[in-house]
């Protein structure tokens, strides 16, 4: 450990309210000192951008602070006047979306000069035209990216995501703040990236002290970074220490079940899920938020809110039963012993399938050659990074996207392109769930009546039957009967994504294909998906195509595994070979990157 | 509440007109009396008689053109949106040329090629508006096609039918419905704009946009027998707006209830 | 009544633009390309303004020399406008005269057996006429509805919006002549400060008198600068609710450069396109406007040839109006191209 440097960064009792007088956020505090970087997690809606926002003296609209002091670098901020003195030059802001946070009508050089001249350096004039070039060419050198004047000369839109995001972050230190927010800095980027900017970061805090609150919803990247933790939960912190204590023995029965439910690539297991989900706001229960979906609650958990108390030195947590959470121990456990199935014959088979796009360009082929087969009861996973023409192949086998080149069989058969031209029982035999919880389903129809109707055309049932068996779908999906007669708009992401997996499921197909059906989800959401999809397996036997970016994701679904690079695979194999002892360049650059909670926790036991 | 009011005086009004609406009744040009309580126009006749009977042709007309801008955008822009590979340029094409003249313009050109009656009148209305309804809806309906719940839709084998009613219309009512209201005021000045002009009704008709011109000359000695059918003719139009952007507030402009 | 689903593309900011073309001389080759589509655009204006002025039942000269016209006469007008040719023929003659702008000759002029009846002369100042109009009008507009809509934008939902927002409904929506004649019957009924007509004796120039003006260019302003306000205003909210606004402020750039280089600058290229709608919301508006005013311009012109069924000056008239209303188009494209680095820099 590094020596203490001096306090730089502390929030008091912080609320932030909507017009009602709910809060968004309460009771919140922490501290930070030179050189130090602390974690602020929470899933969404947990308050953590508007406790970072609070920092600033900004609010969304309709929101306001109720109580609460921020000072910085030793500084009260109170009025709106000092925390606008204090931006940029005190603490300064790294925003989530690069692409669209920087002016896109500015050159990059004449953004950094707006900081230096908004911010000039105590006793000194704004400077000149020649010193933003020399001060800018050094920032962009200190971030990684060249400093020749060309560059700086470019507007945002012809940088790639990466070197946007340098160029925030070299505008937010250009004039050396105490203090750095960055919110999800790096949750756009694919996982090359976010390693590089991290190592970035990291580099940054050793060279110049600066300390930095780094927002996210993913422990395995905060372990990567920061040195303290604070978990947030319902718009409070539940618990807060070391990255180490946090993460190897978590103590808020929350935190335990957000660790358990981080997927690892070099772990596979099954995840445990929590069960529920977070309390919205102004719904939140009077005692402690967490009670409803907690394993461990004792009767005033719901009417006494916990105070944070002390676990361990340097340790808090906001729980009365914090003693008996059980102890984390996953390191260790194992992979049931997968059913090495038998060899069974291959229900879907892809050949040297390729598929693109036209444009006024000409062609562009997004996928090329790829070839695969998926055996009866089995999941294969798909793994690029964005562009890589994942998606495309979901979209090929479900026939909306007619391939430009090769065949694909189901049961030995070759189907059409489109899904139109494929017969009944072909259309049966493939369902396909996607990404985007928020479109998965038709806002007009009810849930009964979106999962039923895939069951009358592919399956002749009529409406009394498909209803029936929609209904029984939703419980093995295990959401509650109510559920049935209600819109999307009412239910939350993880509903939605649940209701279209039924809705797959309705045809009693052979194949299930999953485009990212977990990316756009909370992580203990994912697990509770993730579970869920195990459950089915086992019960149904059904084949699996899943398709992800995540690679801890598919250690933790998957037997088989591609790995795809621009179009074409590059490597190919099972979970345990591929991610296990990688052979293509392009795998290990990936794997190498992916952040580890295992390889981050070991490394801690290695040093004690 | 404004807009029912002037609905009922034009639908209504005609009922309730104590004078005919073509006969003379006195003095051109004489101000209020006992009799006219807005005085009487350029050839003596009732202007509040004529101001009630005037209302249902506007009404009747904005109306029927707002319906054929409807019909003619919705099924243009839906066949646009869904079909997309050839009829969709070609359709947007059309439309393109359309909009690239002024709306006045091509009322005009209408007149003079099939004279100044109600029919064609409503429409060379429709023709001129509905492009702007075959846009909003093309652009509706590409963006809800690209949907998942639609894809999903296909992939299970759902029909273009099928899909056309359960999935894509039912989400793109609200920007549809959302600026009813513009285009409804919009087909109602332009038709008063060319009676205005004396290039549509053919006078004794009466018409609040021919009102306003015919009376213009009496504008010192009976004022009322021009602002009275001006104010009416703005009312609608002013009533018809508020009541399309208050439908926008309330319900956004798009369908979904996220 | 400003009608805004002109054909330019509304840019909302951060928007992704389509492909531009590449390659050498791309700037130009747009350049080209956007001519030549609104030169096609023109050739079917042409073909529908020509299928429109000959599809009355009879022909052209019957109809301008009434019913009971002698045939001797009929045919001497018909050959005089070359209306013993076949229609395709007569269109390919008026398409040859018309790039030489050569309009032809006034069917009604020709049918009384005036000599100034080359649709060229008669229509020069008419043009000039309303060129000043609009060109006064133009001159006011921008200004205004930039001014306006962005000062609303700024104070979104305060005293400031709602005193420009709730007029600005109103005078867009309603209807030229509505507002022309309320302004009659204040400023002339009432008040006696104002004229009630423009007239213009032939010759005499719209500045030698000032006056006469000053009501149609309020009217116009009134339609044309209430649509714009709107929009204008919609375009600053959008900008402002953009993630690089946010950026700025919580890294301390001072407020008023946030709005005047990163809302403002951003704001522009969509203000661009709203401010050539309105422009060419002036091409169809003045012909309202010059019939309520009596103004002796081109829309006046219009108007009185559509109503004597003058063909050839209805041909000759609307071409022009369209010709304007194309070529807006064109101009405020390019302008936003130079505004927007990421288009222009797609091109360079």
């Amino acid at each position: 450990m590094k020596p203490a440097g001096s306090m730089v960064l502390q929030a008091r009792d912080l609320r932030v309210e909507v017009a009602n007088g709910a809060a968004i956020i309460e009771d919140v505090a922490f501290e930070l000192r030179a050189g130090e970087i602390l974690g602020l997690v929470g899933e969404s809606g947990s308050g953590k951008t508007t406790t970072a926002r609070a920092l600033f003296g900004h609010y969304e609209r309709g929101l306001s602070l109720r109580s609460g002091e921020v000072s910085v670098a030793g500084r009260q901020l109170t009025t709106p006047e000092s925390f606008r003195q204090a931006r940029g030059q005190l603490i300064s802001y790294v925003p989530q979306n690069p692409g669209t946070s920087l002016n896109p009508s500015l050159r990059i050089v004449a953004a950094i000069g707006d900081m230096l001249r908004a911010h000039p350096a105590a006793g000194t004039a704004a400077p000149g035209h020649d010193a933003v070039a020399q001060a800018s060419a050094a920032l962009l050198g200190r971030v990684g990216l060249p400093g020749e004047e060309e560059f700086g000369r470019r507007y945002p839109h012809q940088l790639s995501g990466g070197q946007q995001q340098r160029v925030c972050i070299a505008i937010a230190l250009s004039c050396d703040p105490a203090v750095v927010v960055l919110d999800e800095p790096t949750t756009g980027l694919d996982v090359v990236t976010q390693d590089r900017i991290m190592r970035e970061l990291v580099r940054l805090r050793d060279e110049r002290g600066v300390a930095m609150l780094y927002i996210t919803h993913d422990l395995a990247v905060v372990g990567q970074i920061a040195s303290r933790i604070a978990v947030m939960y319902a718009g409070r912190i539940v618990e807060e220490g070391s990255a180490e204590q946090i993460l190897s023995a978590p103590r808020h029965p929350y935190t335990r079940g957000l660790v358990a439910s981080t997927p690892d690539h070099l772990q596979p297991r099954i995840l445990e899920a929590m069960g529920g989900i977070a309390a919205g706001v102004g719904e939140r229960p009077p005692g402690c938020a967490f009670a409803p979906r907690c394993r461990q609650r004792v009767d005033h958990c719901d009417t006494e809110l916990p105070t944070l108390a002390e676990a361990a030195p340097g340790h808090s947590v906001r729980c009365f039963e914090w003693p008996s959470t059980p102890v984390l121990d996953w390191t260790s456990a194992e992979f049931p012993a997968k059913q090495d199935g038998p060899a069974g014959k291959a229900v879907l088979e892809v050949e040297h399938l390729s598929a693109g796009y036209r444009s006024r360009a000409g062609r562009h082929l997004v996928v090329r050659d790829v070839s695969f087969a998926v055996d009866e009861g089995a999941c294969v996973a798909l793994v690029g990074e964005s562009g890589s023409g994942k998606t495309t192949i979901a979209r090929a086998i479900a026939g909306l996207h007619p391939p430009s080149d090769g065949r694909i069989l189901v049961g030995g058969q070759p189907l059409a392109g489109q899904a139109q031209r494929r017969t009944v029982d072909e259309r049966r035999r493939i369902a396909i769930v996607f990404q985007n919880p928020a479109e998965a389903l038709n806002p007009r129809h009810t849930v009964l009546s979106s999962v039923a109707r895939p069951g009358r055309i592919l399956r002749g049932l009529g409406r009394a039957e498909a209803d029936a068996e929609a209904r029984r779908l939703l419980t093995a999906v295990r959401l509650p009967a109510r559920i049935a007669g209600r819109y999307p708009g009412e239910l939350s992401g993880g509903e939605r994504q649940r209701v279209a997996i039924a809705r797959a499921l309705i045809g009693q197909p052979d194949v299930l294909v999953c485009d990212e059906i977990t990316s756009a989800l909370d992580v203990s959401v994912q697990a509770v998906v993730l579970e869920l999809l195990h459950e089915l397996r086992r019960q149904l036997g059904i084949s699996i195509v899943f398709i992800t970016h995540d690679l801890g994701v598919v250690a933790t679904v998957a037997e088989r595994v591609l790995i795809l690079e621009s179009g074409s695979i590059c490597e190919e194999g099972t979970v345990a070979e591929v991610l296990g002892a990688p052979h293509h360049e392009y795998t290990r650059r990936l794997l190498d990157a992916a952040p580890s909670l295992i390889t981050t926790i070991k490394a801690w036991q290695m040093v004690r | 509440m404004l807009l029912g009011v002037v609905v009922l005086i034009a639908l209504l009004g005609p009922a309730f007109a104590p004078d005919p609406s073509t006969a003379i009744l006195g003095t051109p040009g004489h101000g209020p009396a006992g009799g006219a309580p807005l005085g009487l126009d350029f050839i003596g006749r009732d202007v509040f008689s004529r101001l009630l009977d005037g209302g249902r042709s506007t009404l009747l007309m904005g109306g029927s053109a707002t319906v054929l801008i409807y019909l003619a955008g919705i099924a243009v822009g839906l066949t646009a949106g869904y079909v997309q590979s050839l009829a969709d340029p070609l359709l947007m094409r059309a439309v393109d040329v359309v909009l690239s003249f002024p709306a006045l313009l091509v009322m005009l050109l209408f007149v003079t090629a099939f004279g100044g009656g109600s029919v064609v009148l409503v429409g060379a209305a429709a023709l001129v508006l509905f492009p702007g309804v075959a846009r909003i809806v093309r652009t509706a309906t590409t963006e809800v096609m690209t949907r998942n719940y639609v894809e999903a839709a296909i992939s299970w084998g759902e029909r273009g039918f099928a899909i056309m009613r359960r999935e894509v219309l039912p989400n793109i009512i609200a920007p549809i419905v959302a600026d009813l209201g513009i285009r409804f005021s919009w087909a109602i000045i332009l038709i008063a704009s060319v009676n205005y002009l004396g290039l549509g009704l053919r006078p004794p008709t009466a018409d609040w946009g021919l009102m306003i011109s015919e009376n213009r000359a009496i504008i010192s000695s009976n004022p009322l027998s021009v602002l009275a059918p001006a104010a009416v003719l703005a009312l609608l139009v002013i009533a018809v707006n508020l009541v399309g952007d208050a439908y926008v507030r309330h319900f956004g402009r798009s369908g979904d209830d996220r | 009544m400003a009608i805004s689903d002109a054909s330019t593309a509304t840019l909302a900011p951060g928007q992704e633009q389509s492909a531009a073309p590449k390659g050498r001389y791309p700037v130009l080759r747009f350049l080209v390309g956007r001519v030549s589509a609104a030169l096609l655009t023109l050739l079917i204006a042409s073909m529908l303004i020509f299928l429109a002025t000959n599809v009355l039942p009879g022909n052209a000269a019957v109809v301008v020399l009434g019913r009971n016209a002698r045939l001797a006469q009929v045919h001497k007008l018909e050959a005089e406008l070359g209306l013993n040719h076949s229609e395709l023929q007569r269109y390919a003659t008026w398409l040859g005269q018309m790039a030489h702008g050569n309009f032809g000759k006034s069917a009604v002029a020709v049918a009384e057996g005036r000599t100034d009846s080359a649709i060229s002369s008669t229509l020069a100042s008419p043009l000039s006429d309303s060129g000043i109009l609009a060109g006064l009008t133009a001159l006011l507009l921008i200004p205004l509805t930039l001014a306006l809509g962005t000062l609303a934008g700024l104070r979104a939902g305060r005293r400031v919006d709602h005193a420009i927002s709730v007029p600005a409904l109103v005078a867009g929506g309603l209807p030229e002549f509505v507002t022309g004649t309320a302004l009659i019957f204040v400023f002339f009924t009432v008040l006696k400060l104002l004229p009630a007509v423009a007239l213009l004796s032939p010759g005499q120039s719209p500045f030698s008198d000032i006056k006469a003006l000053v009501l149609p260019v309020l009217t116009l302003l009134a339609v044309a600068v209430g649509a714009g306000v709107r929009q204008v205003r919609a375009g600053m909210i959008e900008v402002l609710q953009q993630d690089f606004i946010l950026f700025a402020r919580l890294n301390g750039i001072p407020e008023r450069k946030v709005i005047l280089q990163y809302a403002l600058r951003n704001a522009l290229a969509p203000s661009v396109q709203i401010i050539a709608q309105n422009l060419q919301y002036l091409v169809g508006g003045i012909i309202i406007v010059e019939s309520v005013f009596t103004y002796p311009g081109i829309g006046t012109y219009l108007v009185q040839a559509v109503t004597s069924r003058d063909v050839t000056e209805v041909q000759a008239a609307a071409m022009i109006l369209a010709t304007f209303y194309v070529a807006i188009n064109i101009a405020a494209d390019l302008i936003v191209i130079f505004l927007v680095p990421k288009l222009r820099t797609g091109l360079l």
